[in-house]
């Protein structure tokens, strides 16, 4: 006999109550036990413990990594140690692949001499397009092909869920879940990936907490706009060695008042619009495990890379274009992007910035690996992207259109504090089904960014630092 | 063409369960769209004597009990998508908790092969395992493997496929609970039975309607409610079901 | 014998034996510890606390878990001399 669909449906809501009035409160419970005295039996069965069956090996790490002394100090030296190691060892390949791309460039520019193309299409083609793609390339891919398998060897040692350990107490204070440690370190990749990350929180509050605020550690397509920074104009003076220990320090800076702000805004938010208590902690510790480098490595750095390259392509390339089109089209005597810039500008030194960071982050919603691109492209007003290698004539550039360490440290603070990128928004929309909490991840952040940014340049004013 | 076949692996957190999936299929994996909902549920693919399959990472959890949004993805995709095998991932060094998980995914479905990972460890901490009274005991292939070192997979693959020939049948234990449970389970199994006619399992829906998993209930619902693609026990019944509502 | 101690097991101090006897605790939190194995009848070990003072670890199930405060001191249990 067909099983008619909706008579079926009232039959299983039938069950359901009938169920209901069955079931006794403890049920639950000795089912439970009695799953457990079954795993018991079926475990004494088949398994002879020779020794303690415990691990010693595990326990004796934990002594030092979770130490009352030193598992602060640890912690702290991990993290500086893993920024320093993508600073220092993404230098070298950064500018390696800018050469390779620049030298191409040479011929692509011949071949379409030979074609016989018409500027604006070279213009859309090669100094939107392809040096859009090649800039987000060369900038971003050495640092997250250093960043991810090394945060990947420390996961898959075992080390992250002793950081959750370590910090609980600090996140209970404000409300969320120490486990969120875990979705921040991995925002430092990518917060679009931390935001799905976050699902390791099982309680929901303590989740959107997590979802809401990750924004504020630094993902990876920011690096290069803080790294850039830092090194320019916050250890500009200083030599080689001590130059990059003098960015690191900054970075570590200003990732530690990213932290700052996750707690304070979690915070607020628990006293406010996500009251409750806190439910669901509990974290297991694992085994430490030596992980397979070379397998962890590999894995990781194809993984990534392939993302970067892919999300070079979709997200960079149209920005390229878009960008070199509103440098390019004329309404009245200037372009649209010079429009966009001198609207934006009286809010822009509010801030301590000006109109064309600002419209550098707007153009950048998409990807966060673009907003420095964008703002040269936006200052040499060629509408094209400078070539990389010119690190240092990229000084002089932000110099010549008045940038102080004010303006520097400003770009910086918005850029941590600023809203999420589009991919991420997609994710938190994903993930929590509401608009009201993804328009709030993109309105906390935003205020946030606005409000400190004009404080600092403010106080910058007032303390006549500049 | 030849017919692809489908595995689940489940088991708690940290047991190696996505070492064993990279190692069984290599680089050929995608993060997938299931049933409807975008979630990073990892899919790989591996062929092992001209058979191929589809095997998925299922999200580690420590119950299937829909405590949490991950248990409950585990626990929709062993009971609505039915994979051909579910293979559950245990720690060896701590068999007794993963042990848990193996008997609830046993309540669930029958074609199951229990994986006891990280042997190495358990040997370095003097933890012998006799698997034989395990596969006895549980009426499913039990196999002793360490991902990390690449042992047992052999054998784990030779199982796999003689489960698909029909050549391994298994018989898995049930637990029984006590008498008062019983004969609640028993009362309502028997009209559990009666909707689903074999595309559920009673005696699993008995026990998940006793302990008020309206979440279960709504996603039976969800699925019935004519979403062909969803699927509903397989295809067959889902046009049965989709022509009448 | 018969003098077993009853403390809760945020009471513990580190290397204490404590055999479960009672969760005071309802709902989804009760499931999660259930299934973890703080099931009454099994022995927890006090394995840590964290530097700050909570979490403390305790072996359960020859697993390692960190409970809060407000779970451990819900669960009760008898002291085990080791």
């Amino acid at each position: 006999m067909a099983l008619q669909g909706e008579q079926a449906s009232q039959r299983l809501e039938d069950l359901f109550k009938e169920a209901g009035h069955l079931s006794t409160p403890g049920l639950r419970d000795h089912v439970v036990e009695q799953l457990y005295k079954k795993s018991s039996e079926l475990t004494a069965a088949g398994v002879t413990y020779t020794k303690s069956g415990h691990d010693e090996h595990s326990e004796k790490l934990d002594r030092i990594f979770t130490s009352p002394v030193f598992g602060f100090p640890i912690m702290l030296a991990l993290l500086g140690a893993v920024f320093y190691l993508t600073i220092a060892g993404a230098n070298v390949p950064s500018a390696m692949l800018a050469d390779f791309f620049s030298w191409l460039e040479g011929y692509i520019a011949v071949g379409f001499e030979k074609a016989g193309s018409p500027d604006w299409l070279y213009g859309v083609l090669v100094l939107g397009f392809y040096r859009g793609t090649s800039w987000v390339v060369s900038v971003m891919l050495p640092p997250m092909a250093i960043f991810f398998p090394v945060f990947a060897l420390l996961e898959n040692y075992g080390y992250l869920p002793r950081v959750a350990f370590n910090m609980d107490r600090l996140f209970k204070v404000v409300g969320a879940h120490g486990k969120q440690s875990l979705t921040m370190a991995m925002g430092f990749g990518c917060n679009a990936a931390a935001i799905m990350s976050t699902r390791i929180i099982e309680s929901p509050r303590e989740r959107m907490l997590a979802i809401l605020t990750n924004n504020f550690v630094p993902c990876n397509g920011r690096w290069g706009t803080l790294i850039v920074l830092a090194s320019l104009f916050m250890a500009g003076s200083l030599a080689g060695g001590t130059q990059l220990l003098a960015a690191t320090g900054v970075i570590v800076g200003l990732v530690l008042f990213g932290i700052f702000v996750t707690f304070f805004v979690s915070w607020l938010l628990s006293k406010t619009l996500l009251k409750g208590v806190p439910t669901h902690y509990t974290l297991e510790l694992p085994p430490y495990r030596k992980p397979k480098v070379f397998d962890v490595v590999i894995r990781s750095s194809i993984n990534q890379t392939l993302a970067v390259l892919s999300r070079a392509v979709k997200i960079a390339a149209p920005a390229g274009v878009l960008t070199w089109i509103l440098a390019n089209v004329t309404v009245g005597d200037t372009s649209i992007l010079l429009h966009i810039v001198q609207f934006l500008d009286p809010m822009g030194q509010m801030l301590g910035l000006d109109g064309y960071i600002l419209m550098a982050f707007l153009l950048g919603l998409p990807a966060n690996e673009v907003v420095l691109p964008i703002l040269l492209m936006g200052y040499l007003s060629t509408g094209a992207m400078v070539d990389v290698d010119g690190i240092g004539g990229l000084k002089q550039i932000l110099l010549d259109h008045g940038w102080t360490w004010v303006t520097a440290l400003n770009m910086m603070l918005f850029s941590l504090l600023h809203y999420p990128c589009g991919t991420t928004m997609v994710n938190i929309y994903q993930e929590t089904k509401s608009v009201k909490w993804t328009f709030l991840s993109f309105l906390i952040p935003t205020v946030i960014a606005i409000f400190v940014t004009f404080i600092v340049a403010k106080a910058a004013v007032f303390f006549q630092l500049i | 063409m030849i017919e692809q076949h489908t595995i689940a692996l489940a088991g708690n957190p940290n047991t190696g369960k996505s070492t064993l999936f990279n190692l069984l299929t290599g680089l050929k994996q995608h993060t997938g769209n299931w049933a409807g909902k975008t979630v990073d549920m990892k899919a790989g693919y591996f062929s092992h004597k001209d058979r191929k399959y589809e095997i998925v990472d299922l999200p580690g959890t420590y119950s299937l009990y829909s405590n949490s949004a991950d248990e409950e993805l585990a626990r929709n995709y062993i009971i609505f998508e039915k994979p051909e095998i579910t293979i559950v991932v245990l720690d060896a060094t701590s068999l007794e908790r993963n042990m848990n998980l193996a008997l609830q995914v046993l309540e669930m479905t029958g074609r199951v092969i229990v994986v006891m990972n990280l042997m190495d460890e358990a040997d370095k901490r003097g933890i012998l395992i006799n698997e034989k009274i395990l596969m006895r005991r549980l009426g499913v292939p039990v196999i002793k493997i360490s991902s990390r070192n690449r042992t047992g997979v052999d054998m784990l693959l030779d199982t796999i496929d003689r489960m698909i020939t029909g050549e391994i049948s298994t018989e898995p234990v049930t637990v029984v609970y006590d008498e008062e449970t019983e004969k609640k389970i028993i009362l309502l199994e028997e009209k559990a039975e009666n909707i689903f006619q074999g595309r559920l399992p009673a005696r699993w829906v008995a026990l998940r309607l006793l302990d008020g998993d309206q979440r279960l209930i709504e996603e039976i619902e969800k699925r019935f409610a004519g979403r062909l693609e969803d699927g509903f026990a397989g295809r067959a019944s889902v046009s049965t079901i989709g022509r009448s509502v | 014998m018969g003098m077993a101690k009853t403390i809760s097991l945020a009471d513990g101090e580190k290397g204490d034996r404590i055999r479960i006897s009672k969760l005071h605790i309802e709902g989804v939190m009760r499931r999660r510890l259930l299934d973890l194995g703080f099931v009454p009848g099994r022995i927890v070990e006090v394995l840590r606390k964290s530097p700050l003072g909570d979490p403390i670890a305790f072996r359960v199930s020859q697993t390692c878990i960190a409970l809060r405060k407000e779970e451990s001191g819900q669960i009760e249990g008898e002291l085990v001399d080791s």
